[in-house]
């Protein structure tokens, strides 16, 4: 078989290393992504004993700025970007009227009335267009689509703080949690922050595109020393499923809102009105009528995304995301199940092509770093 | 890795070893690299009788599913049970990792698999 590119998918800066380092490419959001270099376990237990180096170039890079940008930040993200101090950043969401989500994103305060926003690779164009939108009564403040003006590097794992801090003046281990800084990494200019999507102690790495393989590169030979190896998307989206981080398109979309999603910290009830904000407060005051929870299968067979899920014989709901997880060693998933049901504990029935395995609902995460 | 002489193999990728009125089956190394890390195989029971080209299973790496597909008719005489605690001994020795043995109903069907060159020339 001939490998096939598709020329119309977009590709990052380091395509070209990925196709020569012989990784699996795969579409993705309209990108030619790396689904796996060695193999999605051997990346994913990389991540969790070592360190793991992703290229999430793909991610839309969206700038808000003006002398009303944090009016117009809270108008669109749910969460409360007055509590972010400059140099902080915070998961959120942007909501539909309905209270339900148009993307997941995290917000970066780069200065008092400048944010960065990164949101998911397939929904740039369309969160820009929603968000230039919504802003225009905001006062003055603008939106800016800054995807291609950076390239993004994703450092995770155990070994991450002292390969990267060996490329960079930035006091790495004093950085907490969802904080940035500025500064060079491997003689490029970068912001770096404490982030990342597996649940593992890590870094994320803005550069300039033109300088992204010089510090991918950078990277990868002051990893040796801890084996670090890169990996694609294939162990980000394991890594992440462990860590019960929910994906836009998957466990979270237009149809589901932040309380059924177990997501309601990042809703922002006492800072005033934002989109989606009356759709949520009816909702928290009813109460949400379903949940999403993890589950944990008891027979063998591995639930999917779109395998319909059974309670006493009644369908209820669908697995969103589920997969046999190579650290822990357990088929896991997510679902949407009425409240009643969604306590740990309760015995599901999930239909794997035609053949009904019982799991069980746990708390979640399903892994938490030690 | 080599295809080895001794072996019959398919267009969708399982190989056959022949030896009297039995076949024993897996999935060829090809395979096992498109699917990727193997967490999961899914065996017929003993007994289960197969149609040639019929699915006797399915085998499920991290990111997808995949159905098996028996190379010839008969009587699923045998399955590898160690394949369930050790899904992934497919990806390491695809070749040795038989999953089911056929005990085989029409052998004339036989003469259509192809040799080691033959699906060399297929993958290639």
């Amino acid at each position: 078989m001939e490998p096939v590119t598709d020329t119309s998918l977009k590709k990052t800066p380091l395509h070209a290393r990925h196709r020569a380092a012989g990784a699996k490419m795969v579409p993705f959001g309209g990108w030619d992504m790396p689904l796996e270099y060695s193999g999605i376990v051997d990346e994913h237990m990389a991540v969790r004993t070592r360190a793991g180096l992703f290229d999430v170039s793909h991610m839309g890079e969206i700038e808000i700025a003006g002398t009303d940008a944090l009016a117009g930040v809270q108008r669109i993200s749910s969460n409360d970007a007055s509590a972010l101090q400059v140099g902080q950043a915070q998961y959120s969401a942007l909501l539909t009227a309905r209270g339900t989500f148009v993307d997941d994103l995290l917000v970066y305060r780069l200065a008092p009335q400048h944010f960065l926003l990164v949101v998911n690779a397939a929904n740039t164009e369309k969160d820009f267009a929603w968000i230039d939108n919504e802003i225009k009564t905001a006062g003055d403040v603008v939106a800016v689509d800054a995807s291609s003006r950076y390239a993004l590097l994703s450092v995770q794992g155990p070994a991450a703080l002292d390969v990267l801090g060996s490329l960079t003046e930035i006091d790495l281990p004093g950085m907490k949690y969802y904080r940035f800084a500025h500064g060079e990494v491997a003689n490029v200019r970068a912001t770096v922050s404490r982030t990342g999507y597996t649940g593992e102690n890590g870094f994320e790495v803005f550069v300039p595109p033109q300088s992204a393989e010089r510090v991918w590169q950078a990277i990868l030979s002051a990893g040796q020393a801890v084996d670090l190896i890169p990996a694609g998307l294939g162990a980000r989206d394991t890594l992440r499923l462990e860590a019960s981080m929910r994906l836009y398109g998957q466990d979270i979309d237009d149809t589901t809102t932040p309380l059924e999603a177990g997501l309601e910290w990042i809703v922002g009830w006492k800072k005033g009105d934002f989109n989606g904000a009356a759709a949520l407060r009816e909702q928290k005051s009813q109460g949400p009528s379903r949940k999403l929870v993890g589950f944990e299968m008891l027979d063998p067979g591995i639930a999917r995304h779109g395998h319909e899920v059974f309670i006493n014989g009644e369908t209820c709901g669908r697995v969103t995301s589920g997969t046999q997880t190579p650290f822990l060693k357990k088929a896991i998933g997510m679902a949407y199940l009425p409240i009643a049901y969604a306590a740990p504990g309760t015995e599901i029935g999930v239909d794997i092509r035609s053949r009904r395995a019982r799991a069980r609902v746990v708390p979640m995460p399903f892994y938490r770093r030690p | 890795m080599a295809y080895p002489a001794g072996l019959k193999y398919t267009k969708d990728h399982e190989w056959v070893e022949l030896s009297g009125d039995r076949a024993k089956v897996g999935i060829t190394d090809y395979a096992q690299k498109q699917l990727g890390d193997v967490v999961y195989v899914e065996l017929p029971e003993v007994g289960a009788i197969l149609r040639q080209g019929e699915s006797f299973g399915t085998i499920e790496s991290v990111k997808a599913v995949s159905e098996l597909y028996s190379p010839v008719s008969g009587e699923v005489v045998d399955i590898n049970a160690s394949l369930k605690n050790k899904p992934e001994t497919v990806n390491s020795d695809p070749h040795g990792s038989w999953m089911i043995v056929v005990k085989l109903g029409h052998p004339a069907e036989t003469a259509a698999l192809l040799d080691a060159a033959q699906y060399t020339d297929l993958v290639r």
